[in-house]
């Protein structure tokens, strides 16, 4: 049953969801879904110059989708249009430039859905090693900018008045999320990746009684999507993106179910109680 | 308790002449004040009038668009703004905010709490919080990490009239034992603590400043607030020469109008002096319905020691 390029997929999947785990929460803290989103549109714009200048595919992604928050950022400070139109417009364009872009370039035979929406066959012994050793840098930078980003996450004021700096570690977290852009989208695919970010973070939410918690569950719970993800896309023969997702996606209505909550309560005033003494 | 002061050693933060200019707009302008060890500074004005706008180029958030701010180097500033919305999706513990912008140890942050008077609630979630209680593990959060400056933009919002009076003991015990300097943004336009050192009222620029009336002794304002608030809050009674007209311009007390105001351009009578209540005079002094201050109300309300002789 373990075929080759299974166990890749699996490899390749379980690395991606422990990197995600704590970004995706930062994603939810601060209300960044939709910047995430454009972000990963504007991976096909960075597949479609890899394959004009023939250039490594996740460099030319990782590019794209820095130049895209960088723009952002710029058109943000501009003021003219709010953030979220201007996410709307960056997002599709970028997104419809990448496949008008594919669209012309008839000397080459893309698989469009696999980069949509993930292709387990196409994980290579060398895009695992991409993504563990991308994904284990990004683990540092995120334990190094740990303070920065969550006092800024909370307010970039409070945080630039007691001698942190917000708007580097906002900087460094977009490179970040470009690096995870680049090395997720073979696995879940471009129209997809935000949800891994988001989904198993928000369901991690539940169980957490603190951001490292949270982070650290939500990474659990990442793995668990993708395995079940994985299995599922073999079984029933099942792009893996949506697969993964839908599997994030029945994890969070667990997690919804009122199972364990009266006993929370009951723990919440013993605490308290006993606070009090 | 004013021995914190030391003549020979430069201020905490010096602002000279600052100015923030926002999409053509001068928010604040000309503004000068310093804050030393030890002493209480409190900023009151009407909204918009740049408050919060100069407290934050004192601590270096914002940068001034001309004049400048000086600040010791190294300094260590525990600020608690004006607005802070946490999103439910954080799990934040009271105990973990304290921790949120450097480390501290676990001594450090009981001691925070259990002053602010929110001990047991160490390991509730701030985002279940009442509006007191939030801005009492605020102040724990900028007191824990024992700044040279505390930065306080409206710190009693939210919190009830005796909880107030026990956080300005509070933030006048601070000051007391540690010696630190503190700049306080009133909300409240005429009540201010009674420890304040200087009061600087703002309306886009420093409109007036000087030290609070002890109008603790008056028997109204005692009848009115009890002798304990007595103890704690007083009274900054202030005139203003002139009177912000609902076209941006201003009217001076001397029957001109300008443009813009500013403290040298003449029309203004003591700029720096200290505004006391009874060698007070009010013979050039206009009030008008837009004045923006609306102290008329308040110390009537407080029994009318102002008189009124225009």
């Amino acid at each position: 049953m373990f075929d080759d390029f299974f166990t890749r997929a699996l490899v390749a999947g379980i690395g991606l969801a422990i990197t995600v785990g704590p970004l995706g929460c930062f994603v939810i803290w601060r209300r960044m879904a939709y910047f995430g989103d454009t972000m990963a549109h504007s991976a096909l714009l960075g597949v479609a110059l890899s394959l004009l200048f023939n250039l490594n595919l996740m460099l030319s992604v990782f590019i794209v989708a820095a130049v895209v928050s960088l723009l952002l950022l710029l058109l943000q400070k501009r003021g003219a249009l709010s953030t979220d139109a201007l996410l709307g417009i960056l997002s599709h364009s970028a997104l419809s430039i990448g496949l008008v872009m594919v669209a012309f370039m008839t000397w080459v035979r893309i698989d469009l859905v696999g980069f949509l929406f993930g292709d387990i066959l196409a994980v290579s012994e060398a895009d695992i090693d991409l993504v563990w050793g991308g994904g284990i840098l990004v683990l540092f930078a995120i334990v190094y900018l740990w303070r920065p980003l969550l006092a800024s996450t909370v307010n970039p004021e409070l945080a630039e008045a007691e001698g942190l700096q917000p708007e580097r570690a906002r900087l460094y977290f977009m490179l970040l999320m470009a690096l995870v852009i680049a090395i997720a989208m073979k696995i879940v695919g471009i129209l997809l990746i935000t949800s891994l970010l988001i989904i198993p973070a928000a369901t991690a939410r539940r169980f957490a009684t603190s951001p490292e918690i949270m982070a650290v569950l939500a990474s659990g719970i990442g793995v668990l999507a993708v395995t079940g993800g994985l299995f599922g896309s073999l079984h029933f023969d099942t792009p893996s993106g949506p697969s993964i997702v839908v599997a994030a996606m029945g994890l969070f209505v667990l997690s919804l179910l009122p199972f364990g909550r009266k006993g929370e309560i009951e723990t919440a005033i013993h605490s308290t109680h006993g606070g009090h003494h | 308790m004013l021995n914190f002061r030391d003549p020979d050693q430069k201020p905490l933060v010096l602002l000279n002449n600052a100015g923030v200019r926002r999409g053509g707009r001068w928010l604040v302008r000309g503004v000068e004040f310093s804050i030393s060890r030890g002493e209480i500074v409190t900023l009151i004005g009407p909204n918009g009038s740049g408050k919060s706008t100069t407290a934050k180029t004192a601590i270096g958030v914002l940068k001034p668009d001309e004049g400048w701010v000086e600040r010791k180097p190294g300094l260590k500033v525990g600020y608690v703004p004006q607005k802070l919305a946490i999103d439910w999706t954080l799990p934040l513990t009271v105990e973990r905010l304290m921790t949120l912008t450097g480390p501290l140890k676990g001594r450090e942050i009981e001691e925070a709490l259990h002053s602010t008077g929110i001990a047991h609630l160490a390991r509730a979630e701030v985002q279940h919080l009442s509006g007191g209680e939030f801005q009492r593990a605020l102040l724990a959060r900028a007191i824990a990490r024992k700044p040279d400056l505390l930065v306080l933009d409206e710190p009693v919002q939210g919190v009830d009239f005796s909880g107030e009076i026990a956080l300005y003991d509070l933030i006048k015990s601070i000051r007391n034992q540690t010696g630190c300097g503190i700049l306080l943004i009133s909300h409240d336009l005429h009540v201010v603590m009674a420890e304040t050192d200087t009061v600087i009222c703002l309306n886009g620029h420093v409109c007036c400043r000087g030290t609070p009336q002890v109008v603790s002794q008056s028997p109204e304002y005692l009848k009115l607030f009890g002798s304990r608030a007595a103890k704690t809050l007083a009274v900054y009674s202030h005139d203003h020469d002139h009177t912000h007209l609902p076209d941006g311009r201003v009217l001076h007390a001397d029957g001109s109008i300008t443009e813009h105001c500013h403290p040298d351009d003449g029309h203004h009578h003591g700029a720096h002096a200290e505004h006391g209540h009874d060698d007070h005079d009010h013979a050039d002094h206009v009030h008008g319905p837009d004045c923006g201050c609306g102290h008329q109300n308040r110390l009537q309300g407080l029994g009318n020691k102002e008189t009124r002789r225009v």
